[in-house]
């Protein structure tokens, strides 16, 4: 009876999505701090070509080598360009290689990883045995192959970073698929008249998603510091183009000679973006996961 | 005088949703040698109070009013060191599931010495001596084999049999048993307490034993305590208590609770009973089981779970499937409901053989909606992501071809049959109760109108109230919607109440097979004796006059 006696109070609660994001964020300050991060990355994004103060491709040999100033605040490099101009626009090709990279490792991660969980028997021994394989690489030198070996382009650096992620889904995902699949849940899918690939993409699936949010966000600082590197040691993007990476690179030669603002600007903005997604994970977890609402 | 005294204890635990007071103001006293037994509900904080008892509550919860005392010392006071002296010393516990009670990478003997040697009662030299001792005290048989098993290795009953070695071995003078039979089977239960009463007996202990099941604790405590949110309601004898219950909810957990000589609609507080149902008799054969096995492959060879059994279920029946874990019901169920394939067997509904159609096949196939099931574990078997109202419709969007607007107005009408009120419909899992996500299981199984339903123990994880209102709901169901049972518990007691033919299996075989009463007034299989010996007989059985008479 205690069952009847609590439905006849009121059920009145916040239950929609974003009144419970707006909790997630309400009761976690770092979760807050990790969005509004998110946010000024995603502005710098979109916006950042229109924000700047001064084109980033544009050269001026007048003012070379400037220290940072008020008119320039994070100085200018070699060729006189606009340091925090570039560092800006910079964010936007950034973001979307390591996106992207992310987006296709969790994609076909998660597709490899579910067949391998849900059926098990060959196709799961096949798949993890393929997944040891590219994890027995050291994976940043997998990465610099498959470029050198793809061509030295933007999508290569994409293609090359999501290959060296997808046995870090794939894995997750089964171990999540695996203990769900003889759930209640999923039988009771079952017996509702679901196909197999019903009950797998619709019903255990989705149940995955919580623990996923977390590596992605690990995984998008990650692949934001893999496609730097690539570009540091001149794969990938190339020059003039603005990179984090490259910037680093190229300012690296002026560090002993006094002109650290070159390096420094660009790393700094590389290591904001990597401790952004680091912190973003376990706030994203929470707001994906239906259990956490009360 | 008094060995543990509870003077107005308050406990409240701080959540998301502002301060919520378990435990309001509740005084008890346990005497030297005295069993008492506190009987309540989930929630009614029967467990929060051992645990602020012991001092183990979780991290948000607090102890805000009241005084602890045992044998003098107090024990809200007393610091954090003398009391890890207490622990198992003086007082001891033993935990409701005796698997995750145990370190399971630690062989148990280990686990035992540990103990021991905490409490100074064994040096490095005689541990291992100490704990084999401790082992044969619980009558574990071939206790020096025993002593390197892990928890894993281990039955149940096992394991809550080195629990309990874990709590007595250091001889404590207070035993807080929290559910110490929950999950066990019914024979195993009887053994278990049985076995903690007779070491309490031989020590001189006393003990708190916590359950929700009066009829457990009439059985084997001197004293019973009941709580409701919070406090105390009513205290006394066992018989006392059952003979004239003085308050109001004690009267009801009396009602609700299953013995021999109930009804069904006696199980219910006595303003809710209505007329019981009138079932037409069944006549036509709707499921005939023939020769159905069932082989594992397992890693000694291959283990037969089901042995060929035979048995047929008429339109509108109830037929009870009964047995303790491991006796094939579950496996058995599972293929009836086509989930599993037997190895060999058939499965004739309505003249067709079911089995000729793989399991993996049958969620496209037209019977699909003729055949469907309850799930035991209400939690377990609802998508975390999906609300009640997603989770009742899915068959309906896979199976009915109703339109959107259709089965909106479906899932409502089902709610209204199954007594879920309609804005539930619209909350996750979680958020329900265990008596409401029963409920929205129901709702499930019969929303595509099945000929055949499969009940899977649907009422062992409810509490006594909850579990007698939706056994009325399910002879309600039956009776409006001619639905035929096939009921699967280990409680005979219960499917007395709800069935007319009940089939007893052990070991994969059919051991007696035939109508409820007499199944239940004279059973000629021995093992069928033995499952009715074991259920807890409440007093009242002493006195039949009293269930007639309401």
């Amino acid at each position: 009876m205690s069952d009847l006696a609590t439905a006849s109070l009121p059920a009145k609660q916040p239950d929609g999505a974003l009144a419970h994001a707006a909790y997630v964020l309400r009761s976690n300050p770092v979760t807050l701090l990790a969005f509004s991060m998110f946010a000024v990355l995603l502005v710098a994004a979109i916006l950042g070509p229109a924000l700047v103060p001064y084109d980033p491709m544009a050269s001026n040999a007048a003012q070379a080598l400037q220290p940072p100033s008020f008119d320039h605040w994070f100085g200018t490099d070699n060729l006189g360009r606009d340091v925090l101009s570039r560092v800006v626009v910079a964010t936007r090709l950034d973001l979307v290689i390591s996106v992207a990279a992310v987006a296709l490792s969790f994609l076909i991660g998660s597709i490899l990883g579910s067949i391998a969980g849900y059926w098990g028997g060959w196709i799961d021994s096949v798949l993890n045995r393929l997944f040891d394989t590219i994890m027995a690489f050291p994976l940043f030198v997998l990465a610099m192959g498959i470029v050198a070996a793809l061509g030295n382009t933007v999508e290569n650096i994409v293609y090359a970073t999501a290959v060296i992620n997808i046995p870090f889904y794939a894995r997750l995902v089964r171990a999540e698929v695996n203990i769900r699949r003889d759930a209640g849940f999923a039988q009771a899918a079952k017996l509702a008249g679901n196909s197999d690939i019903r009950v797998l993409a619709v019903h255990i699936f989705p149940n995955a998603l919580p623990p996923m949010m977390v590596q992605v966000s690990l995984n998008l600082g990650w692949a934001i510091l893999n496609a730097a590197g690539l570009s540091f040691i001149g794969l990938g993007v190339r020059p003039p183009t603005a990179e984090w990476g490259i910037m680093v690179a190229e300012g690296a030669n002026f560090i002993v000679s006094g002109e650290w603002w070159l390096a420094i600007f660009p790393g700094l903005a590389l290591m904001f973006a990597v401790f952004t997604f680091n912190l973003l994970g376990d706030g994203l977890r929470d707001i994906v996961d239906p259990r956490q609402r009360t | 005088m008094s060995l543990l005294s509870i003077k107005d204890l308050k406990v409240s635990f701080k959540t998301r949703r502002g301060d919520v007071d378990a435990v309001r103001g509740v005084s008890l006293d346990v005497a030297k040698g005295e069993v008492l037994g506190i009987v309540g509900e989930s929630g009614s904080g029967k467990s929060v109070t051992s645990y602020a008892l012991m001092r183990l509550l979780e991290s948000n919860g607090r102890v805000t009013g009241g005084a602890l005392s045992y044998g003098g010392i107090d024990l809200g006071t007393v610091k954090e060191s003398v009391m890890r002296d207490l622990r198992g010393r003086e007082i001891s516990m033993i935990f409701q599931n005796p698997r995750a009670a145990l370190n399971p990478i630690r062989k148990v003997g280990h686990q035992i010495e540990d103990v021991l040697r905490r409490h100074s009662r064994a040096t490095r030299s005689n541990a291992r001596a100490e704990a084999i001792k401790a082992l044969e005290a619980v009558r574990i048989r071939n206790a020096e084999a025993r002593y390197s098993a892990y928890p894993f290795e281990l039955s149940g009953g096992m394991c809550q049999r080195i629990v309990i070695a874990l709590a007595l071995a250091c001889d404590p003078k207070l035993l807080i048993a929290d559910e110490p039979t929950t999950g066990l089977d019914i024979t195993t239960q009887k053994a278990v307490m049985d076995l903690i009463v007779d070491l309490i007996a031989e020590r001189g202990m006393s003990a708190i034993v916590i359950t929700h099941d009066l009829g457990l604790a009439a059985q084997y405590c001197d004293r019973i305590a009941v709580m409701k949110d919070g406090e105390v309601v009513e205290e006394g004898q066992a018989e006392r208590l059952f003979a004239a219950p003085r308050h109001a909810y004690t009267r009801k957990l009396v009602d609700a609770t299953p013995r021999a000589g109930a009804s069904v609609r006696s199980l219910l507080p006595s303003e809710l009973r209505t007329a019981a149902p009138v079932l037409a008799k069944a006549t036509a054969p709707l499921l005939e089981v023939r020769d159905l096995v069932k082989t594992y492959q397992g890693k000694s060879g291959p283990v037969q779970a089901v042995k060929g059994i035979s048995f047929a279920v008429k339109k509108g029946q109830s037929v009870g499937l009964v047995g303790e874990s491991g006796c094939g019901k579950s496996t058995t169920s599972a293929i009836l409901v086509r989930l599993a394939d037997p190895t060999s067997g058939e499965i004739l509904f309505n003249g067709e053989d079911l089995a000729k159609t793989p399991a993996k096949d049958f969620a496209r196939d037209p019977r699909r909606a003729r055949i469907q099931m309850v799930f035991q574990d209400a939690t377990d078997s609802f998508n975390p992501r999906h609300t009640a109202r997603h989770s009742i419709g899915e068959p309906l969007a896979r199976l009915s071809g109703l339109s959107r607007k259709k089965r909106q107005d479906r899932i409502d009408e089902l709610a209204d049959l199954v007594g879920l009120p309609r804005p539930l419909l619209d909350r996750f899992p979680h958020q329900l109760s265990g008596g409401q996500k029963a409920r929205v299981g129901i709702a499930r199984a019969i929303a595509v109108d099945p000929e055949f339903l499969i009940l899977d123990e649907p009422t062992a994880a409810l509490d006594v109230s909850i579990q007698a209102i939706v056994l009325n709901l399910l002879v309600d169901l039956r009776a409006k919607l001619g639905i035929s049972y096939l009921f699967v518990s280990h409680d005979l007691h219960v499917v007395r109440l709800l069935c007319d033919h009940v089939i007893v299996m052990r070991d994969g075989e059919i051991v007696e097979e035939g109508p409820a009463d007499r199944v239940m007034e004279a059973p000629t299989h021995p093992y069928t004796r033995e499952l009715l010996a074991a259920a807890p007989t409440p007093p009242a059985l002493a006195e039949p006059t009293f269930s007639a008479a309401e």
